[in-house]
């Protein structure tokens, strides 16, 4: 059966275009990675730029150690906060939620999903930077813990969910009371999933930059103490970009790469770790 | 069989009974724990409210609504108005959805539906992920350097050469500004908008569409008149959440928007979004009125996105609850 020409020809044209949109979605992707590797690698070559902090506007060389340090320390307290929490709440969803309460939860980690990252910041301004009168790390990562809590409890509730209810049965049927079974059994057959959700929470926590504006602030020495102000790479990359210095901006995307790669990192090992787990 | 005898077969305890209190005490303390975490999170809500309410109160009482339809931001004379970055939040979105809608629902109809090149799905599918998981500041740097530069030169001049004649694509292109922040956002929300359109499309219900082939129809009138009339819920939905996305990036449009307190026609001037005033100006902001206002902003980002991700879940799910009962 031979098709009209003009329908024919629509035919084809919207496959074309069809073509041409997801082209034109991947192009972007492969620009921006093209040019953070390139504009990236001198900076993170340059000898200094892990073991040294800044060197002030205008002296060349200086590395990003402060931002590196402040980096892992902030994402690493918001982890030790959220995802004790946030897998407490997901094994309340999944095992205990079925009800009005569960459903109000849902719904609260859904909104909180939505949020604007600089909403956390706020969150994080008030609740501690305005109670001890100084900005400081450990704002940073109670703004980060709740952006990253909602993400962990969803993935934490699927996760548990997928583990099919004749093993509970066969735990509650042995004589075990069903916290140990809750523990014992389900959470470690879930326990993939749960890591999974943990490690997408950290990347996405380890990118933002906008909750950590006005808590962590930024520092250009090297700092460990939660209670101070602290650097962050995306903090660098934020602020460097927009100096008129050369070999700032050159730094800025040198944390820019090494951002990219930790966060890249994170996800890799969240999709292996789930595959180790499923042979 | 009398009443009598069924008392008497009371099985006796498998376990002791002390043994039995301490099983049933072990399950009370576990469902407290987890009952408190899940209040924890009500309670964490609820504080976040407070927290962006109460020191917004200064602003609020002072300024009431018509902190809505005033234009000034004057720190001076202590007078601020929001009408300004709600208007660049609200141009940038548009831009940003104008650009991402088609192209998002093409990409997620080549994605789910073409039997062409089917090789090439795992890649680009992988690829926008990717896209969805690197940081914003970084897409901010990379449009900060990269793409403003190429908007100055080659495309607002072009624009402006084809379309000058329109009050959109006057004045002096300086890279920055409404037009080149909706681009950077229609990149950042394209990932969304794909994903979600390329699930809910792939949702549709096969039987449909052979159904529309068996009659005759091209892939393209199959595609116009069977799978997106029945996806278009869902596809609203996947529109909605991007649009909440677009409303509240914040670092790469600050560092792209200009950041300049004026409402123009021309998509190339200068401007400001809710978000980038709130980023730029919190840690200078002096006394309670300016930093009042601060928070009343971020209390107005914050209902609108509520509003927009609340009822784009709430599209998703209903699209969801149809194609779940049609199967």
């Amino acid at each position: 059966m031979s098709l009209p020409f003009v329908r024919l020809m629509v035919d084809r044209v919207v496959g074309a275009l069809v073509v041409l949109c997801v082209m034109v979605a991947a192009v972007p992707v492969l620009v921006l990675f093209l040019f953070v590797i390139i504009k990236g690698l001198p900076g993170i070559l340059t000898p200094g730029f892990f073991t040294q902090p800044p060197h002030p506007q205008g002296v060349p060389g200086g590395g990003v150690l402060n931002a590196i340090i402040g980096t892992l320390e902030i994402v690493g307290i918001a982890s030790l906060l959220a995802v004790p929490v946030g897998a407490l709440i997901g094994i309340f969803l999944s095992e205990y939620g079925r009800n009005q309460v569960g459903d109000t939860v849902r719904f609260i980690s859904d909104v909180l999903t939505g949020l604007p990252s600089i909403a956390f910041g706020i969150f994080g301004y008030t609740v501690v930077v305005l109670t001890t009168h100084h900005f400081s790390a450990l704002s940073a990562s109670i703004a980060l813990a709740v952006l990253m809590l909602p993400v962990i409890l969803r993935a934490t509730e699927t996760a548990l969910l997928l583990v099919p209810n004749a093993l509970r049965e066969a735990g509650l049927a042995l004589g075990a009371p069903r916290w140990r079974v809750t523990l014992e059994i389900v959470v470690p057959a879930a326990l993939g999933g749960i890591v999974t959700g943990a490690l997408l929470a950290i990347a996405r926590a380890a990118g933002e930059t906008a909750p950590l504006l006005f808590t962590a602030f930024g520092n250009d020495i090297v700092q460990t103490n939660p209670m101070q102000p602290m650097g962050a790479l995306a903090l660098t990359v934020f602020r460097n970009a927009l100096l008129p210095y050369p070999n700032l901006q050159e730094q800025a995307w040198a944390a820019a790469l090494l951002l990219v790669i930790l966060v890249a990192a994170t996800n890799i090992l969240a999709r292996v770790y789930v595959r180790r787990l499923q042979r | 069989m009398s009443r009598g005898a069924a008392e008497r077969v009371v099985p006796t305890p498998l376990v002791a009974s002390s043994h039995q209190r301490r099983l049933v005490s072990g399950d009370r303390i576990f469902g407290v724990f987890a009952y408190a975490a899940a209040l924890l999170i009500l309670v964490i809500a609820a504080v976040f409210i407070v927290a962006l309410v109460i020191p917004a109160l200064p602003a609020i009482t002072k300024f009431g609504l018509g902190f809505f339809v005033s234009r000034t931001w004057d720190a001076v004379r202590n007078e601020f108005g929001a009408l300004v970055p709600i208007y660049g939040t609200l141009v940038t979105s548009a831009i940003a959805l104008l650009i991402a809608f088609p192209i998002g629902l093409g990409a997620a109809l080549f994605l789910a539906e073409d039997a062409r090149l089917r090789w090439l799905r795992g890649p680009l599918s992988f690829l926008i992920e990717l896209l969805a998981g690197i940081p914003s500041v970084v897409v901010g740097l990379w449009a900060f350097f990269i793409l403003t530069p190429l908007m100055r030169d080659k495309v607002d001049p072009f624009l402006q050469h084809s379309f000058g004649f329109l009050p959109l694509f006057k004045g002096t292109p300086t890279g920055y500004g409404f037009l080149t922040a909706g681009l950077v956002l229609a990149i950042m929300v394209l990932p969304i908008m794909i994903a979600l359109s390329r699930d809910v499309i792939r949702a549709v219900p096969r039987d449909l569409r052979e159904a529309s082939l068996a009659l005759g129809a091209t892939n393209a009138e199959t595609i116009w008149s069977v799978v997106l009339p029945y996806a278009r819920i869902g596809i609203t939905g996947a529109v909605l959440l991007s649009l909440g996305r677009a409303l509240g990036e914040t670092i790469a449009v600050t560092m792209v928007i200009g950041n300049t307190m004026q409402i123009s026609a021309s998509l190339f001037a200068s401007g400001y979004t809710l978000p980038s005033v709130i980023a730029n100006e919190f840690t200078e902001a002096t006394g309670n009125v300016y930093l009042g206002s601060l928070f009343y902003l971020g209390v107005v980002l914050v209902l609108v996105t509520i509003v927009v991700n609340v009822l784009a879940r709430l599209l998703i799910w209903r699209f969801s609850g149809a194609v779940r009962a049609a199967a």
